[in-house]
C-alpha cells in the first residue's frame, strides 16, 4: 500500500493529518508540489491513492488531473477540484442538482455587471471566483460604489477579476454554518460567528458547535454530491427562506472545528481515504 | 547557526524553539519579530521567511 499526501506548507491540518496516518500505522509518503514535476510521457509512478492538501488551487487542480489520467486514486478528484475551485462552477453544480443556494449573476463586462447589479438590487456581493478565506469579497451597497469597484476589478485586477460573480447580499444571523461531508456522511458542523457579514474564521470569525439538524445533514449531503462527493466543507447560510449553500471547500481547514465538536475530523479523513483505497478501517 | 530544536530567525536574528517532530514545510512564527518563517531543513533545522500569500491559496 503507497500513499501519497500532495501538499507544500505544512499547515495544522496537514500535521493533524500526519499524525492520524501515523496512529494508524499507516506509512505515507509527503509530495511537495514545490519540488515534483510530471513526466506526461513516461510511466506513471505508483500510489495505491493520494491525498491531496495543497495550498494552491492551481497546483491541486493540474496534479490531480494528471494523477487521475494516470489512473491513480484522489482525494479530492479533479473533477472535484474544478467544480469547488471556482464558484462559477460550484453554483452551477449546485443549481443544476437542485440544492438550494443565493441568486447568483455572472457577467463578463462591467457595463453588463452594473445591470445585473442592479437586477439583483443593493446590496449585492461581489466574489472573485477563485479564492478563499473571504478574499477580496466586496459587499456593495450603491451604483457609486458599484461603478468604482467595477472599473477597478476590470482595470487593475488579472483577466480573472473581471468575470463577474454576483451574489444577492442574504440577511442572515450573525453567523453562518460550516458542515464536514466525508464521503456521504455530515460529520459534524459549526456556526462562524462574527459581526461582520464576512465570517470566515481566517477573519477572526469564532467557531462553535452546530447540531447537524436533518435540513443541514440533508443540504450538506447534496451539495457534496452536486460536486462529485469525497472531503468537502460545506458552506451554508441561514437566508429568510431557510437554509442555502453558498460554497463548497474541497481541500477544508478544520483545525478549529476538532475540539468545537469533538468530532475527530483528521482520522475520519484518513479512514475514508483507506477505503477508497481498498482498505477496511484501520484501528487508530 | 543552529543548535538542536532551535534556529536563528533569519529576519532578527532572534532564537527561534521548535518542537520535537517538527515538518519541513511547516510555518512558525519568530517569538521576537513576529516574522512567519518556513522550516526547510528539519536535521539541523533551517528556517528562511515564509512567502507571501498568493491569490490561488486557500481550502
Amino acid at each position: 500500500m503507497k500513499v501519497g499526501v500532495l501538499c507544500s506548507r505544512i499547515r495544522a491540518e496537514e500535521k493533524l493529518l500526519f499524525d492520524a496516518f501515523q496512529r494508524r500505522a499507516i506509512p505515507f509518503e509527503k509530495i511537495d508540489d514545490r519540488e515534483i514535476s510530471f513526466d506526461l510521457t513516461a510511466a506513471p509512478p505508483h500510489y495505491d491513492i493520494v491525498l491531496e492538501r495543497c495550498l494552491h488551487h492551481s497546483r491541486a487542480l493540474y496534479a490531480l488531473r494528471i494523477l487521475n489520467q494516470w489512473g491513480v486514486r484522489t482525494v479530492n478528484t479533479y473533477e472535484v477540484a474544478l467544480t469547488c475551485g471556482d464558484k462559477i462552477n460550484t453554483t452551477t453544480a449546485l443549481v443544476a442538482a437542485g440544492v438550494p443556494s443565493p441568486r447568483t449573476l455572472i457577467a463578463f463586462t462591467p457595463e453588463s455587471a452594473l445591470k445585473a447589479i442592479e437586477t439583483l438590487g443593493y446590496p449585492v456581493v461581489l466574489k472573485p471566483a477563485i479564492g478563499s478565506w473571504g478574499r477580496l469579497l466586496a459587499k456593495i451597497s450603491d451604483r457609486e460604489a458599484a461603478e468604482a469597484l467595477l472599473e477597478h476589478k476590470d482595470t487593475l485586477g488579472s483577466y480573472q477579476h473581471a468575470i463577474f460573480y454576483i451574489q444577492e447580499f442574504v440577511r442572515k444571523p450573525a453567523r453562518d454554518i460550516r458542515s464536514f461531508v466525508v464521503g456521504d456522511e455530515t460529520i459534524c458542523a459549526i456556526y462562524r460567528e462574527s459581526s461582520h457579514w464576512i465570517t470566515n474564521t481566517a477573519r477572526g470569525g469564532e467557531a462553535r458547535n452546530c447540531p447537524v439538524t436533518a435540513e443541514i445533514d440533508r443540504l450538506s449531503r447534496a451539495a457534496a454530491r452536486a460536486v462529485g462527493g469525497g472531503v468537502v466543507a460545506i458552506d451554508l447560510l441561514e437566508h429568510p427562506d431557510g437554509i442555502m449553500v453558498s460554497e463548497v471547500n474541497y481541500t477544508m481547514e478544520f483545525r478549529n472545528s476538532i475540539e468545537t465538536t469533538g468530532v475527530d475530523i483528521p482520522g475520519r479523513i484518513v479512514d475514508y481515504v483507506m477505503a477508497v483505497a481498498g482498505v477496511e478501517a484501520v484501528p487508530a | 547557526m543552529t543548535t538542536g530544536l532551535t534556529a536563528k530567525c533569519p529576519e532578527c536574528e532572534g532564537d527561534v524553539s521548535l518542537t520535537a517532530g517538527v515538518e519541513k514545510g511547516e510555518i512558525v512564527p519568530c517569538p521576537e519579530c513576529g516574522a512567519e518563517l518556513e522550516v526547510v531543513e528539519q536535521d539541523p533545522v533551517q528556517l528562511r521567511l515564509a512567502p507571501e500569500e498568493e491569490e490561488d491559496w486557500g481550502e
